[in-house]
């Protein structure tokens, strides 16, 4: 087993490849992190302000979220008119899940600012957007984290869904493994998912530490 | 299109009918979920109720989640051999995680007050287990099969790709035949199935909160600081049982 994944990776053209699939992997599941959370912010916000909207902002997230990955990989297509191949239907899709994931934490986020805060904020002159940007959103940070940090654990094990469309990745790495009945891809292409994984999470875990200096600094948030 | 497909008559019988490749899919999804629940239930029970292990069960299952489901499916199948039996043993090991941190999240958000005066009416721990603790779980452990069923419908389709039969067939054979009405109708036909079972288990998971629960909930369910409070545990519960207990 070992000599065959050192063999496997002993061939420089190999390990290019597998560089070249970890590039595009961490593209196809972190772009649409960040387009999740970009999209997440102003409909929990919208949500948090309109009870009917939270009723059904909430709904439809919920929908969203029980359709499975290849499902809609499929359907994107049809739906934005794209290439049954195109790797941004992976990408849309992803954004999709990731803000349908995001919506409730923002929204409980914002319900859970105190009354308090808000009116001192205002108190002080601060209009709405500028007390939301700069107030509400900034308190959000350790629950709009935490949900994040589930957001790109799922979307970089599902981004590899994508490559029974063909579409690049690690997930690559499964199928050719599996066509060619050849065990380390396979392997290789585990250990880089779970150590991406790893690693995106250690890194959210610092830029929430960055983004709450109050919460260093000791004492209540 | 896809409509046009979907009720074809031609699609709707034979080995690769719709109500076969239907049945084989909810076969596939109650075996990986029912041996799921039995490998979860009784470790999340004990790792809640005594409260040793709970850092490796919640790392654990989290660390689970970041596991790519087609890398372990193909890795089985290399591996294992049989289609059905390495798909089946990949998808029971994806539906353990979600069970396991439900039930886990479920003994360990019972009130502890509520604990505390069974054993003060003279309960031995297993009778608080079974009596007080499992039915103050239940909710969040269905809330936890609830997450391994729709894992396993998704990744059923996946698994269709080392020769699982379910609808996830349709969908890759179709992509194989550049058929894009097959594939679509795979596609809403799985995320249909997806719904219907979830809307299920949520109805059975409303169904199973315990009487005393839901009284105590509707007595202390006035005043505006109770309902904010109540909303806030409602969300405890569901980012729990969404994510593991992080």
């Amino acid at each position: 087993m070992l000599d065959d994944l050192s063999r496997y990776l002993g061939s420089e053209s190999t390990r290019q490849l597998i560089v070249d699939q970890l590039v595009q992997h961490v593209e196809l599941a972190l772009l649409p992190l960040v387009v999740g959370v970009a999209l997440a912010i102003p409909l929990g916000w919208l949500a948090q302000r309109h009870p009917l909207l939270r009723t059904s902002l909430l709904g439809v997230a919920n929908v969203v979220y029980t359709v499975p990955s290849l499902a809609f990989f499929v359907v994107i297509p049809g739906v934005i008119g794209t290439q049954i191949l195109a790797p941004v239907n992976v990408i849309a899709a992803l954004s999709v899940y990731t803000a349908a994931l995001l919506v409730r934490p923002v929204v409980d986020a914002l319900d859970a600012v105190p009354g308090h805060v808000i009116a001192a904020a205002t108190a002080m002159g601060y209009r709405p957007l500028r007390r939301f940007l700069a107030v509400e959103l900034p308190l959000a940070v350790p629950v709009l984290t935490a949900g994040v940090r589930v957001a790109s654990v799922s979307n970089i094990s599902l981004a590899s869904v994508g490559a029974l469309l063909g579409i690049g990745g690690l997930g690559a790495l499964f199928t050719s493994g599996f066509q060619t009945s050849y065990l380390p891809p396979i392997i290789v292409g585990i250990v880089l998912v779970l150590a991406l994984a790893l690693v995106v999470d250690l890194v959210l875990v610092g830029l929430r530490r960055l983004l709450t200096p109050w919460a260093r600094a000791g004492g209540a948030r | 299109m896809t409509l046009s497909w979907l009720f074809d008559p031609a699609h709707w019988s034979g080995t690769d009918g719709i109500p076969v490749r239907l049945l084989q899919h909810l076969r596939y999804t109650l075996v990986a979920a029912l041996a799921a629940t039995a490998v979860a239930v009784p470790l999340g029970l004990f790792v809640g109720h005594t409260g040793r292990g709970g850092v490796l069960v919640v790392g654990g299952s989290n660390a689970m989640r970041a596991l790519p489901t087609l890398g372990l499916v193909t890795f089985l199948f290399l591996v294992l051999g049989s289609g059905e039996v390495s798909a089946l043993v990949a998808l029971t090991v994806l539906a353990v995680p979600p069970v396991l941190a439900g039930t886990y999240a479920g003994i360990q958000d019972t009130d502890a007050g509520v604990v505390d005066a069974a054993r003060g009416m003279g309960m031995t721990g297993w009778q608080r287990l079974w009596r007080v603790e499992l039915p103050n779980a239940l909710p969040l452990l269905l809330g936890g099969v609830r997450n391994a069923v729709l894992q396993v419908v998704a990744t059923t389709a996946v698994a269709a790709y080392v020769g699982l039969g379910g609808l996830g067939r349709f969908l890759l054979d179709g992509l194989r035949a550049f058929d894009y009405p097959k594939m679509v109708a795979g596609a809403v036909l799985v995320a249909a199935l997806a719904m219907v079972l979830d809307l299920l288990l949520a109805l059975l998971q409303r169904a199973v909160v315990p009487r005393g629960l839901r009284l105590a909930a509707r007595g202390r369910g006035r005043g505006p600081a109770r309902v904010v409070e109540r909303g806030r545990t409602e969300v405890a519960a569901d980012a729990a049982m969404r994510e593991g207990t992080e």
